[in-house]
């Protein structure tokens, strides 16, 4: 029989160190990587790394950044309504039971589960060989478009699930169309959680790599046109590894990234604080 | 008028949401189109489970490269799995408010780094340390779990600490009535209750791991022969299919998209656990 007054117990007590100190050492892994390439990095983060053009001796990383603003602003242009739309109809239009529902479901839990390196290949197959456009920023930022259209469904999804049932009804009962009512009622009172899922994919596709090798491609310039090559930030700090030539400058590429990474995660739980502030 | 805008945009919801299927139906077409004649050509057997890739010999076994991915898998499940579920286990019953708001942004962050970063991070601090270790280059299978084993913490985390904080709290209240400790009762009470969703973040983040690339390249070494223990160097099938396809052609190419389509189905499958695990979380 337990005792009321408890004696000190071995296990719990081994049970509390073991969950601490698994927290402590996840915690001090991410100190350690972000200091570390802050340390190594922001010294090296001189003018000559932000001039307008690339070449080996100033390894400038502003034509990959300029590559970099443009891929984001396209993927989002091309995946952003789509994704929207995609989630207004599972959300508003479809009716229980929906057999194009659930297979819209199931592929998008397909496609957000897919490596980004078998984007990248399928990319490659379609745009540079089969449409024959060689490496292009348009065949990479249609590639990122799928890559992040499943988290914009998601996330789109949640925040107009989130919309009280009220509010349709309210502008329904005032003889709006369902039209007007996903777009005038609906729509406004969901924009701050489809910003923060837009905000999460602009994360994934400055930090995306591998599914824009063989899109986009790894010139170092900023193309005249989308049917060029060039190589966004990410692309542009894996080069630069790979050749070994540019160590510092690697470091502060990532610093860069990396400010840029927290940047976005700042600006997305900002804004979805904002909305559970107002849940309240 | 009013009528036909209803309707006309009421398809274009539909295409809209029609997007995905397409999108699924054009990556299975291509790489299946595209991989599938190659492996036929090869052999599956000797596809599958020949032990040479020498593309220059007209060799393409890839058995070497599944046998990378899944043990560097494994490895990196070694490494994050306890970390990320006592982690979770500390975050959702342990923490405290104030704490609780730093570290989990902290968690978030991670997660948000892009796996150049992580790898550049391998490559300037676990790999000299590893050498150090082992003797050798420091670009191992080793290296590559511990990396990988901290790039799924945040996917472990994140599904865990959910799956804990969806247990009831009066399976917990009981166990304290019963006279066992905050700890007992959480590990021996809570824990099994939520081991479902457990299972499913730790799948998530099988798959995560098995389709990480960059990150790879930069420390697993990637020689393409049979694993040779912990510390020597594998290639992973997603390493192979960025090292080689720059200049492939050919036979070679088609390899290659066929060691896609193996790498693809592994992700099915494990796509399918992770939704049959979570459906059954949910109930």
């Amino acid at each position: 029989m337990e005792k009321i007054k408890k004696p000190f117990d071995p296990l719990s007590f081994l049970l509390l160190a073991l969950v601490t100190v698994s927290a402590f050492i996840t915690v001090l892994t991410l100190l350690f990587l972000v200091t570390y390439i802050l340390v190594k990095g922001v010294p090296y983060l001189t003018p000559d790394l932000f001039a307008w053009e690339y070449n080996s001796e100033n390894v400038s990383l502003m034509p990959a950044l300029i590559n970099t603003l443009i891929m984001t602003a396209l993927s989002l242009l091309i995946a952003g309504p789509l994704g929207i739309f995609a989630a207004i109809y599972l959300v508003e239009y479809a009716r229980r039971g929906n057999k194009l529902v659930a297979i819209v479901r199931v592929t998008a839990e397909t496609l957000s589960g897919i490596p980004s390196i078998v984007y990248g290949l399928f990319g490659f197959l379609l745009f540079a060989v089969t449409l024959g456009w060689s490496y292009t920023l348009l065949g990479g930022a249609l590639t990122l478009a799928i890559m992040i259209l499943p988290l914009i469904m998601r996330t789109t999804e949640e925040a107009l699930k989130a919309v009280p049932d009220s509010y349709r009804a309210g502008s329904f009962g005032l003889g709006a169309g369902r039209l007007r009512t996903v777009f005038w009622i609906v729509l406004p009172s969901a924009v701050p959680g489809i910003l923060a899922g837009i905000i999460l994919a602009v994360g994934r596709i400055v930090g995306e790599t591998a599914a824009l090798m063989y899109t986009a491609g790894t010139v170092a310039g900023v193309p005249a046109n989308l049917f060029g090559s060039g190589r966004t930030l990410a692309v542009h700090m894996y080069v630069l590894t790979n050749e070994g030539l540019y160590t510092n400058q690697s470091y502060a590429t990532a610093v860069v990234l990396l400010i840029i990474v927290v940047g976005i995660n700042a600006l997305s739980s900002l804004i979805a604080r904002k909305i559970a502030g107002k849940g309240n | 008028m009013k009528n036909f805008k209803e309707k006309a945009m009421h398809l274009v919801f539909i295409f809209s949401a029609c997007a995905s299927i397409l999108s699924v139906a054009m990556i299975c077409f291509f790489l299946f189109a595209n991989g599938i004649p190659a492996i036929g050509k090869i052999g599956i057997f000797d596809f599958l489970l020949g032990k040479q890739w020498k593309p220059g010999n007209n060799l393409y076994g890839i058995l070497p490269m599944i046998l990378g991915s899944i043990y560097v898998t494994a490895g990196a499940i070694l490494v994050g799995v306890p970390t990320g579920v006592m982690t979770a286990i500390y975050l959702s019953r342990f923490c405290p408010r104030g704490l609780y708001k730093v570290m989990k942004p902290a968690i978030d962050l991670l997660a948000g780094i892009p796996s150049v970063v992580y790898g550049f991070f391998g490559m300037a601090v676990i790999v000299p340390v590893m050498a150090h270790l082992s003797g050798g280059s420091g670009k191992s299978m080793a290296t590559a779990s511990v990396l990988l084993g901290i790039m799924i913490l945040p996917t472990i985390i994140g599904v865990s600490e959910s799956a804990m904080n969806a247990v009831p709290h009066n399976y917990y209240e009981g166990a304290l009535a019963l006279g066992a400790s905050h700890e007992r009762s959480i590990f021996f009470v809570t824990l099994p209750a939520a081991r479902s969703g457990i299972m499913a973040g730790v799948i998530l983040g099988i798959g995560r791991a098995i389709g990480e690339t960059m990150a790879v390249i930069m420390v697993a070494g990637n020689q393409a022969r049979m694993p040779k223990g912990i510390f020597a160097g594998v290639r992973t099938m997603t390493a192979n299919i960025v090292l080689e396809m720059g200049y492939a052609t050919d036979l070679h190419r088609e390899a290659l998209i066929a060691t896609a389509v193996v790498l693809f189905v592994f992700i099915l499958m494990i796509n399918l656990s992770f939704s049959i695990l979570s459906r059954k979380a949910e109930q």
